[in-house]
């Protein structure tokens, strides 16, 4: 997915803070990485996976993405690894797994 | 032409806020402070003003609720007192931080407890760092002055910030005086329309109250102080501007027969008039005697308070409030503060009373005064002495 640029706020001086700090860009915070602040991420394993959706309902982050095959991926651009989406699954389909230095 | 008539200072209040001709107004009603929003819903009900006069449920609710009137870049107004504004205090800082020139009236009333409805500056001084722009009031006319001058520069894009204008619960809130009213147009002329170029709608969409990691916070509120303190010249400006429609000048420090003065006696809000009822008799009886009135409390007026000083020898200061367990009362731990790298400072000498409406009156002035050069002359062992407290010898008072 594209990620609109944005000036990162550890860029920011306090000349250029907009008045009051409000956000003049609408939609901003799809920009921000909220997935580093994960220790564990969700992995689906596909072959148990009945497409019932729980887990894209459940997701309070709106980081289960539909797929256009039925099928639902984690983003984990912004997933922040609650899950709520391995607990919720009937079919066990998502699994959370610690995360490794890469 | 302005108009003389005979109002209490709530109800000039409720008169600059209607000229103001707000748009919203959210308040809780509290002792003393009743009669504003009380005049106010009369004004909308009656047809008075065009506004939306909304009643909630708390003073918690009337802050949240003029936040969101600000929001949308409505002129919005409300009013508090005692412990309504401690209930608000949260949402006050919102207001600053968000730069929404929301004015507020404080009619200022002890904090509980005991339950006290009367005057006292405690509630105030909680406020203190909220980042407000705040405004002390000594008679009616400078309520209804204060308030129309507050949305003036509150508004003003080189300032954009919400003011809270202080009159002393009763002694003004409930005192009826004449004063003198503008003209519609003469209001008109000082007050242009408020525009907010960030205001919430639908085809420029913004966030107010995001969320501050810490690698921004600190240049947001960095921001906000330089801002605050850079108000100032548009403050004075707005003074000027009012002296030159309204005939009525005022200052961020107002001083009363201080030349030549030796001793200033310093006082905020309406115990000034009784101060300078006293300098008055002093200056009679041949006594090198002033006042000085801090008017503008935030931000504070560092050099004009400096400047008015130069060549006193004492300052004796009544604080109605106490910092428990501090340095002593609010403003006079500021006033010793401001001038800690002063040369030939004179001294500060710190007094406590008007608490809970106790009566503070020419005879306590008086003795302020006297111990005051007194100590000046002497030093002390206390970092300041009550006054009028039963029980406590005179001329003793709190040890650091």
């Amino acid at each position: 997915m594209a990620r609109k640029e944005l000036t990162n706020p550890a860029d920011v001086a306090w000349q250029d803070v907009e008045l009051g700090a409000v956000v003049t860009t609408p939609g901003s915070a799809s920009v921000r990485r909220t997935g580093d602040w994960r220790t564990e991420q969700p992995v689906l394993h596909k072959e148990k996976c009945i497409k019932c959706g729980l887990c894209w309902l459940h997701c309070p982050d709106a980081a289960i993405i539909p797929l256009d095959d039925g099928y639902f991926e984690p983003d984990l651009y912004h997933c922040k690894g609650c899950g709520i989406c391995a607990v919720i699954c009937p079919k066990k389909a998502i699994t959370m797994v610690e995360e490794v230095e890469q | 032409m302005s108009k003389r008539v005979v109002l209490e200072a709530s109800h000039a209040v409720a008169e600059a806020v209607k000229m103001a001709d707000v748009d919203v107004v959210a308040a809780y009603p509290i002792t003393p402070q009743t009669h504003i929003p009380e005049r106010l819903a009369e004004m909308v009900a009656n047809g008075e003003l065009d506004a939306a006069y909304i009643p909630v449920e708390s003073e918690h609710s009337a802050m949240s609720t003029v936040l969101g009137a600000a929001a949308v870049g409505a002129r919005s107004f409300t009013t508090t007192a005692g412990q309504g504004l401690e209930l608000m205090h949260e949402a006050v800082y919102v207001a600053s931080s968000h730069r929404y020139p929301i004015v507020m009236a404080v009619c200022n009333r002890a904090l509980s407890s005991p339950i006290s409805i009367w005057c006292d500056h405690s509630d105030v001084m909680s406020c203190r760092d909220t980042g407000w722009i705040q405004v002390f009031c000594q008679n009616n006319q400078e309520s209804f002055d204060m308030t129309l001058w507050a949305f003036r520069v509150g508004e003003d894009p080189g300032v954009m910030f919400p003011v809270m204008v202080n009159l002393d619960g009763f002694t003004l809130s409930h005192v009826t005086e004449p004063l003198m009213l503008p003209e519609q147009a003469e209001v008109d002329r000082f007050l242009p329309k408020y525009e907010y170029r960030l205001a919430l709608r639908p085809e420029a969409p913004t966030s107010h109250g995001g969320f501050g990691l810490p690698e921004i916070y600190t240049e947001v509120k960095f921001s906000q102080e330089v801002a605050l303190r850079a108000s100032r010249t548009v403050l004075d400006k707005g003074w000027k501007e009012f002296a030159d429609i309204f005939g009525r000048e005022y200052k961020a420090v107002e001083t009363y027969r201080a030349d030549g003065a030796k001793t200033l006696l310093v006082t905020m809000g309406s115990l000034g008039e009784t101060a300078k009822m006293v300098v008055d008799s002093k200056r009679e009886k041949g006594e090198a005697v002033g006042h000085l009135n801090l008017r503008l409390w935030r931000p504070f007026p560092f050099a004009d308070f400096r400047e008015a000083v130069k060549g006193v020898d004492t300052l004796a200061v009544l604080d109605r409030c106490i910092s428990f367990g501090g340095p002593g009362g609010p403003v006079c731990s500021e006033l010793r503060a401001a001038l800690y790298d002063v040369d030939n400072r004179p001294k500060v000498v710190g007094f406590i009373g008007g608490l809970g409406g106790r009566e503070v009156d020419a005879e306590t002035f008086a003795y302020m005064i006297d111990r005051g050069k007194e100590i000046s002359e002497k030093g002390s062992e206390y970092l300041y002495e009550p006054v009028l407290v039963r029980g406590l010898e005179t001329g003793t008072g709190v040890r650091g």
